[in-house]
């Protein structure tokens, strides 16, 4: 479903529609992650994704005309270079173990540490919680940041449009 | 969109719950899925759909641009600070040990707060950018 969502993006050429399918394709990779018992990343996708991205898509399509452009010339090189890169990768699928196979590297190194002690070491049920905030608190530190800097980011690019000529560059 | 009337009711009724159930995701996010970085996004989402139904200018009124911004850089200085508090009982930075004599008490209260810099950064940065772009052809573009 999520394959047939996408083909159908691709070939849209109204890009309302496209935003609109970008939130379902969103919301299936929600229910995907779900199947797949990452309810906290399902919540985020669902949230993000499917909500607030859309939203942020529409204001920028507001802006902008409603219809794709048609291209000038034919994207040869760009489609070799990504069907290549998509060959490569699901190549080296191959060489991954099973899905939910326990002996898998990923499974043995700091997994069963995390399993079996943080519910002991930090009293915090929900593994995921503990993890992120606890064990890996640095990393959670930088994402803060980079959402941060990202915020920033925005203000510094849009709040300087005084001059009219800096009107253009940014559609 | 102000002139729907089943839209403003929908809407009144549903953001109350919203809120809620960001502040359940964010505090119950030690026990069941969730957390800072879900509840910042739906706090975020509730004020966007109020500023949707009831126009810009309003939810501006309700949440104001400056606290949206004392918001953005707040959470980072919570998350920051229980580091530095970490560090100033003894312990390394970003230390939750040292919080409370029980060592597992000071995880608790370690992740409590980092989880409340994350949810007030992200909801903070979420409803700036949205205002943001939002305001941009509304008026003139500039704040």
């Amino acid at each position: 479903m999520m394959a047939v969502v996408a083909v159908v993006i691709a070939l849209q050429g109204n890009l309302f529609a496209v935003v609109i399918l970008g939130s379902v394709y969103s919301f299936l990779m929600a229910t995907a992650l779900v199947a797949l018992d990452a309810v906290d990343v399902a919540m985020t996708e669902a949230a993000v994704g499917a909500g607030i991205s859309t939203v942020l898509l529409l204001g920028a399509l507001y802006l902008v005309r409603g219809e794709e452009q048609k291209a000038r010339s034919r994207p040869w090189i760009p489609l070799v270079v990504s069907v290549a890169m998509a060959g490569t990768l699901v190549f080296g699928t191959f060489g991954l173990r099973e899905f939910s196979d326990p002996t898998a590297p990923i499974h043995t190194h700091v997994a069963p540490r995390y399993i079996n002690d943080a519910a002991r070491e930090t009293g915090v049920p929900n593994i995921v919680t503990a993890v992120l905030a606890s064990y890996r608190g640095y990393d959670t530190l930088g994402e803060t940041t980079v959402v941060f800097t990202a915020g920033a980011g925005v203000i510094a690019l849009l709040r300087r449009r005084r001059r009219p000529e800096a009107d253009g560059d940014r559609r | 969109m102000r002139q729907y009337l089943v839209l403003r009711v929908v809407a009144k009724i549903m953001i109350p719950f919203m809120l809620l159930f960001a502040l359940y995701v964010q505090f119950h996010g030690d026990f069941g899925p969730g957390g800072g970085f879900q509840a910042g996004v739906i706090i975020a989402a509730a004020i966007i759909f109020y500023a949707i139904v009831f126009g810009l200018p309003t939810a501006r009124r309700v949440v104001p641009d400056r606290l949206v911004e004392t918001c953005l850089a707040a959470g980072v200085l919570i998350y920051a600070g229980v580091g530095f508090v970490g560090i100033f009982l003894g312990g390394n930075f970003l230390d939750y040990f040292v919080l409370d004599h029980d060592p597992v008490h000071g995880q608790h209260r370690g992740i409590f707060w980092v989880e409340v810099g994350v949810c007030v950064t992200v909801a903070g940065v979420m409803l700036k950018i949205f205002y943001m772009f939002a305001a941009r052809r509304r008026d003139g573009g500039d704040e």
